[in-house]
């Protein structure tokens, strides 16, 4: 028995096209979450299976793919998926964001602004913004049909009552060209902003749940707030202890049991970048 | 033939014989051995372990050959015998801190003290066939660590718990409830419902756990740390009067740390979820801590909405065995019953019969 061969990037034709076809009509209708018949892939579910399925169907082989997990691209996930795509697809790869034509990302967007050139494939848990509120897909459609997206504020205003703010760090819920509100994926809120008017094709893939949706280039993306208590992003007291940048998203590195800390950026691409190395 | 239920007897024997003769296969081939089965089943050996409540991997692979590979056959195999084994008492409670770690991540933080320690994972293999084990190819050998791995990795858990980020273990004063001794009354405490589903059906516990995931009662995770590795197991036998160490066991540990509770005048803390398990079984630990973390809904001040919220849903039906026993009950002969059934069935639909004659009749 010998392997067998694999289809330019592991999907057969006949899946790319439908995968392709839901693609347009979630660019057509942005923000809106369009069904499609994801297949199982040979990753599991919650590995970013969705995004997979989505670079699969978007990648040519002229392409260049950049792969980054919890904003780094030497996180074992990333790792994993990238190699997958050398293997399937024999692309170029890339760490750096700028060289990048397709940067699959899982829980973060880069720090370096995107181009009109680019597509950024968001790897998506839990497509459903309205999910933790009502947990049946049939209502939730409904919701979203008649813009019913009164229990989304109430659970905002919910936290300011209880907390003093909202409580909600990430895949904070934001609404799309005026129209669906939809989940950004699990993005810290620092990095819904970066959503907003982004040059760069958006595509969202959750392959469990089997759903696609996007952010087409140069669309408004307004993070829900009230007019007294106006979306903010996170923010830390001390810089990035490598590159020392103060306006980047930092991750927290426990360095002992004593209780100290290192906080470093959590994109790599930028933070070498920063201290001069690339 | 089955109908003949009285006189069934050698019917009987001679479906035994037949199951025998199923599970041997193919004569010409060699016997699995036990030894091939817990060297290289190894998981599956894990769960009839695990569910079995019997760490014995000698007897697990034994059953899993005598259950021809069906795992809830296995595990109630080992539950039996279980019943059968003398108990010496109960052991010291497992140090899980200083286990000598085989692998160990946190998913809250990219690196930690002690590191991150990867170990034998599928997590980021590509599922493609290896057809190369198909012809029996023997594998590269591993590289290993230099030295051996710390012995004292500091517990992520408490390391956010030392900052006041993490709730403080909700111990309970006094020797544990044992599920395996006294019958289960609800409400349980904490520690019956952590053996309950130490001992629950992986897959049952997963669907649950996956339930609160897409939110039906959610509870927002993150995989704190996990640890497998083997410790030591303690007893103190009565004459003695103190611990002596009879034996290791591998184990797999999961803390997840999950929702925060808190209010603007008490600093809000994350609540914790636990998973403990034999062997290598992060599947199941992953599933009971999030399970865990749901059932405590009401000492958390949490509206009970979702099934895996519901403790006596949860701790009635987890156990496989019986699952198993009461479905498949219903192949047993239900004669009387339905004959009674019968009876009624065919008088209502008689008496409706006359009914309409009367009528017509009337008319």
């Amino acid at each position: 028995m010998n392997a067998p061969a694999y289809n330019f990037a592991y999907l057969n034709e006949q899946t790319k096209r439908m995968i392709r076809r839901a693609i347009l009509k979630a660019i057509a209708v942005p923000g809106y979450q369009v069904p499609f018949a994801s297949r199982e892939m040979p990753m599991p579910y919650g590995w970013g299976t969705g995004g997979v399925q989505v670079t699969a169907a978007v990648l040519t082989p002229e392409d260049t793919l950049k792969v980054i997990d919890q904003g780094a691209d030497d996180t074992t996930n990333a790792v994993s998926i990238r190699k997958f795509f050398v293997k399937t697809a024999g692309v170029a790869t890339t760490e750096r964001t700028e060289e990048a034509s397709v940067i699959q990302t899982r829980h973060r967007i880069p720090e370096a602004p995107l181009t009109e050139e680019q597509i950024l494939v968001f790897q998506v848990p839990i497509p459903e913004p309205l999910r933790f509120l009502e947990p049946r897909e049939t209502e939730t459609r409904t919701m979203h049909a008649l813009e019913e997206y009164g229990v989304m504020h109430v659970k905002l205003y919910e936290d300011i009552a209880q907390y003093g703010e909202i409580a909600t760090t990430y895949a904070y819920p934001a609404k799309v060209a005026d129209r669906y509100v939809f989940d950004p994926s699990p993005i810290p809120k620092f990095d819904n902003p970066k959503l907003d008017n982004c040059p760069a094709l958006q595509l969202f893939g959750a392959g469990r749940e089997k759903r696609i949706y996007a952010v087409p280039p140069y669309t408004k993306v307004k993070s829900l707030d009230f007019e007294d208590h106006p979306f903010e992003v996170q923010s830390w007291s001390e810089p990035c202890a490598l590159c020392g940048s103060c306006h980047s998203f930092l991750d927290e590195i426990v360095m002992d049991d004593k209780g100290t800390r290192m906080f470093v950026c959590s994109d790599s691409d930028f933070c070498a970048r920063q201290r001069g190395e690339r | 033939m089955y109908v003949a239920v009285k006189g069934g007897e050698q019917a009987i024997d001679a479906a035994h014989r037949l199951l025998d003769e199923e599970r041997r296969g193919d004569r010409s081939l060699p016997q699995v051995t036990l030894d091939q089965i817990a060297e290289q089943l190894t998981l599956a050996v894990d769960r009839v372990m695990n569910e079995g409540s019997l760490y014995d991997r000698e007897l697990a692979s034994l059953a899993i050959k005598q259950a021809r590979g069906d795992m809830i056959e296995a595990i109630f195999l080992i539950r039996a015998t279980r019943t059968t084994l003398a108990r010496f008492g109960y052991a010291e409670p497992l140090d899980t801190q200083s286990m000598r770690v085989k692998r160990r991540i946190s998913a809250a933080f990219k690196d930690i003290p002690g590191g991150q320690i990867l170990g034998p994972t599928f997590d980021y293999t590509h599922r493609l066939l290896d057809f190369s084990l198909a012809a029996d190819a023997e594998p590269a050998e591993a590289a290993r660590a230099p030295s051996e791995l710390r012995s004292d990795m500091p517990r992520v858990l408490e390391l956010l718990g030392s900052e006041g980020l993490m709730e403080q273990p909700s111990a309970e004063a006094g020797e544990p409830e044992d599920l395996t001794q006294d019958p289960l009354n609800f409400p349980a405490g904490r520690d019956l419902r952590l053996q309950n589903l130490a001992r629950g059906d992986e897959g049952f516990l997963l669907a649950l756990a996956y339930s609160t995931q897409r939110g039906y009662g959610r509870t927002h995770p993150f995989a704190g740390e996990i640890r497998l590795g083997t410790v030591e197991v303690s007893f103190t036998p009565e004459e003695l009067g103190f611990p002596i160490v009879i034996g290791e066991i591998t184990i797999t540990e999961c803390e997840m740390i999950n929702q925060f509770k808190g209010s603007t005048t008490v600093k809000p803390q994350f609540t914790r979820g636990y998973g403990l398990g034999f062997g290598q079984c992060e599947r199941k630990v992953m599933s009971m801590a999030l399970v865990d973390r749901s059932l405590r809904a009401g000492e958390l001040g949490e509206e009970r909405v979702a099934p895996a919220q519901d403790e006596e849903f949860v701790l009635s039906h987890s156990d496989n065995v019986q699952a198993t026993g009461f479905v498949e009950h219903l192949k047993l002969p239900h004669y009387v019953d339905f004959q009674s059934e019968l009876v009624l069935l065919r008088r209502m639909r008689a008496e409706i019969d006359i009914a309409k004659d009367r009528l017509e009749a009337a008319e």
